[in-house]
């Protein structure tokens, strides 16, 4: 047993993609299995690997963790990414990364819409991204400060919000235009050593879904896909 | 006694209900502001106490907090109601994630069209019993304890009963197949606390009614 942490999900980016992200941002490496077919799947429940009978899964320090929000949880908690003391965690880390979350969550379940849905939603999101959700963020930076979102140094809720931040940027270039403290923290969080050896070609960060990635989720889930994700 | 904290939301369950549960278990005592209008939740999100233009809101210990489950995390971690330890939460968090994921099902059920609503119901009932209860029966049963996580009463012991009762709103054999979770939902209602919030006249609230709705919906 190599001791690293081992990631069972789709070839792409999904809910597990924040995963890899945090991972990397506190520097630990990871193994991966990617799910192709839907024997694979349907083993992973015969043999009692999935709680809920859902990925995520990921197997750390001899638990076999699924739900994403617990996953990251932990991660942060282990790695001194969460904050210096319950106020830190609840009152900011918490709050900012469950804004980051449904904003992320918008974006990933978009290529698994109708298509008449996806050309509506697409603008929401972008929309929502400038007037809910960066201003908020901005508003935090300038008042907080110090160039993290949260005390004085890199925590969960800074590598969310980059992981966010580039993925709307992927649908709209220019929607940190009006945000100049935003830009300035994309830039320094995007130039933090692990964050920026995560963003090199190579890394296992995943491509944005294309259309090989959904089918394949569809095949091997086989069911609507807001209860199954 | 002083009241603690004061929940701002609309007159009824929605996303504030687990709060208020975990709130009461916790012991602390709350007010509560309701919506009734739009207008009332405009002028809320223009006082810029709404991080995200959202509610819930709860006024805690000095904080105006947003977003239920950065709520949640606090009231659990301050009342001892979160674990021992960082894998003992991990394990809460598992089995809370989850209840969640239930509750969003059950919450947005009674905003399907009439036409859907019978097959929704369907799945919901199908997600609890072959998914859902199936994994916390395996949990009791394999560790043999009273509590689900760690030999002692945590927030997972809140919410899962919750969900159970709500789920049983929605089909009142849907625990036929879970002995040990019959147990636990009993033990568990007998807990002071949670008994005091499962009486009439709690802060506890009901079930949606149909006629309400349209109103639910106007204000957000």
């Amino acid at each position: 047993m190599s001791g690293k942490p081992k990631l069972t999900y789709f070839n792409g980016r999904g809910r597990m993609e924040s995963v890899r992200w945090l991972l990397a941002a506190a520097g630990v490496e990871f193994e991966e299995v990617f799910l192709e077919t839907r024997e694979q799947y349907l083993k992973l429940i015969q043999d009692g690997d999935l709680l809920f009978d859902q990925v995520p899964l990921v197997d750390i320090d001899g638990m076999k963790m699924v739900q994403t929000r617990a996953i990251l949880s932990y991660i942060a908690g282990k790695h001194n990414l969460y904050g210096k003391d319950l106020k830190e965690r609840a009152l900011y880390i918490d709050t900012y990364v469950e804004g980051t979350m449904d904003l992320m969550q918008m974006i990933l379940t978009l290529p698994f819409s109708l298509p008449e849905a996806k050309e509506k939603n697409l603008p929401l999101i972008i929309e929502k991204a400038k007037n809910r959700y960066f201003p908020a963020y901005e508003k935090v930076l300038k008042q907080h400060c110090q160039g993290f979102l949260v005390g004085n140094q890199l925590s969960w809720a800074d590598v969310h919000l980059l992981e966010a931040i580039l993925m709307v940027e992927e649908k709209d270039p220019t929607v940190l235009s009006e945000f100049p403290l935003l830009q300035g923290f994309k830039t320094r969080i995007s130039n933090m050593p692990t964050i920026k050896k995560f963003l090199q070609p190579g890394s296992q960060r995943k491509p944005q879904p294309d259309d090989k990635y959904v089918a394949t989720v569809m095949k091997i889930l086989k069911e609507a896909m807001y209860y199954s994700i | 006694m002083s009241v603690k904290a004061k929940l701002h939301y609309f007159n009824g369950r929605g996303r504030m209900e687990t709060i208020r549960w975990l709130l009461a278990v916790a012991g602390v005592e709350f007010e509560e502001y309701f919506f009734e209008t739009r207008e009332e939740l405009i002028k809320l999100q223009q006082s810029g106490v709404l991080l995200f233009q959202q509610v819930p809101l709860v006024e805690i210990d000095g904080m105006n907090m947003v977003q239920t489950r950065a709520i949640l995390n606090y009231i659990a971690a301050k009342h001892n109601l979160y674990g021992k330890h960082l894998k003992e939460r991990a394990l809460i968090d598992m089995y809370v994630e989850a209840t969640m994921d239930l509750n969003d099902l059950v919450m947005c059920h009674p905003m399907q069209p009439p036409e859907g609503r019978e097959k929704n119901l369907a799945l919901i009932v199908d997600k609890a019993t072959n998914r859902y209860f199936p994994a916390y029966e395996k949990v009791l049963k394999d560790h043999g304890q009273d509590y689900l996580v760690g030999n002692q009463f945590s927030r997972a012991d809140v919410q899962v009963p919750e969900t159970i009762l709500m789920m049983e709103e929605m089909k009142p054999d849907i625990l036929a197949k879970f002995p040990l979770l019959q147990g636990f939902k009993a033990r568990i209602s007998n807990n002071p606390t949670i008994k005091k919030f499962l009486q009439p006249g709690s802060q506890r609230k009901s079930e949606i009614e149909e006629k309400m709705i349209p109103q639910v919906m106007k204000i957000f």
